[in-house]
């Protein structure tokens, strides 16, 4: 039983997600379309499965969630902080800076979730991975203290994210 | 009535905080003097301009009585792929030595982007003045 559930369902949450995106592309909420997002959601992943084999183990969703709502509320307040950088700090007192986070994540996914994350939020960009991918590049904006926005990205991201993908 | 007024209102200020942050953006993406510093502003400003615009155009919809939810679809997409289009544009500037190198990572040898052969650095130094 379990193995025809793996065989048909590879990536579950990916199904799910195939199917709400088939739904609100529709723009209406009805039994067929959700059906047809279903069947949709069932073949994609079964068809790509063999370009993406490892499912990600032990995934929670309702830690993923308060994740996401946690880094909406931080891509609002990186917003205006930037903002503010922008407008307020001139080019000559502008202090960018480089630092290396060394990861402790090791599934894509979750390393992918990371960069993302820290793309989206307060004045950092993921630039690169190192070739073994170890250690993620950021360069940061306008820091006076790039150790504290590193420990920041450890403890406010990295570690919730080692609990979301275990 | 009254909803219609409320809506209205609600658009317009959507409308005035999208239309401000993505000018933010273009102010941030042609004040800066570096390639790398110069990415921050349309990433992450520009992100939520965006955001803003499609809530007040979702908001919008509601109040005219045809909800639409397209805008949810595109602001996921957008949150999405900014992030990767960001990383390869740092990615390209890293590559042709277009800003300040980079200190090497901690537990690797060296990063993915500079990992490549001599022969595939055609692009000449990048001398800071």
């Amino acid at each position: 039983m379990a193995r025809a559930f793996r065989w048909l369902l590879p990536h579950p949450f990916l199904t799910l997600l195939l199917a709400i995106v088939w739904t609100l592309l529709q723009n209406d909420v009805s039994a067929g379309m959700v059906v047809f997002g279903v069947i949709l959601g069932i073949i994609i992943p079964r068809m790509t499965s063999i370009w993406w084999p490892d499912t990600p183990q032990g995934f929670h969703l309702g830690k993923m969630t308060t994740y996401s709502i946690m880094v909406m509320w931080d891509i609002m307040v990186a917003n205006v902080q930037v903002a503010w950088i922008v407008l307020t700090v001139p080019n000559a007192k502008l202090k960018p800076a480089w630092i290396v986070v060394p990861l402790e994540l090791r599934q894509p996914e979750a390393i992918t979730m990371l960069a993302g994350t820290i793309t989206l939020t307060p004045g950092t960009v993921s630039a690169d991975l190192s070739d073994q991918g170890h250690s993620l590049l950021v360069h940061v904006l306008h820091t006076d203290d790039p150790d504290a926005v590193l420990s920041e990205i450890k403890t406010r991201y990295e570690s919730r994210l080692k609990e979301i993908f275990k | 009535m009254i909803t219609e007024i409320i809506g209205t209102y609600l658009v317009a200020l959507c409308l005035l905080i999208g239309s401000g942050f993505v000018l933010v953006g273009v102010v941030g993406l042609l004040k800066f003097n570096d390639p790398m510093t110069r990415l921050h502003a349309p990433t992450k400003v520009g992100t939520i301009g965006i955001g803003a615009l499609l809530l007040a155009s979702i908001i919008h919809t509601f109040v005219r009585g045809e909800p639409s939810a397209h805008e949810l679809l595109i602001m996921a997409f957008l949150f999405v792929t900014a992030p990767i289009s960001a990383h390869f544009i740092a990615k390209v500037h890293i590559h042709s030595r277009s800003c300040v190198a980079p200190p090497p990572p901690a537990h690797d040898d060296t990063w993915a982007t500079l990992n490549v052969p001599d022969a595939d650095r055609e692009i000449k130094e990048f001398k800071p003045e």
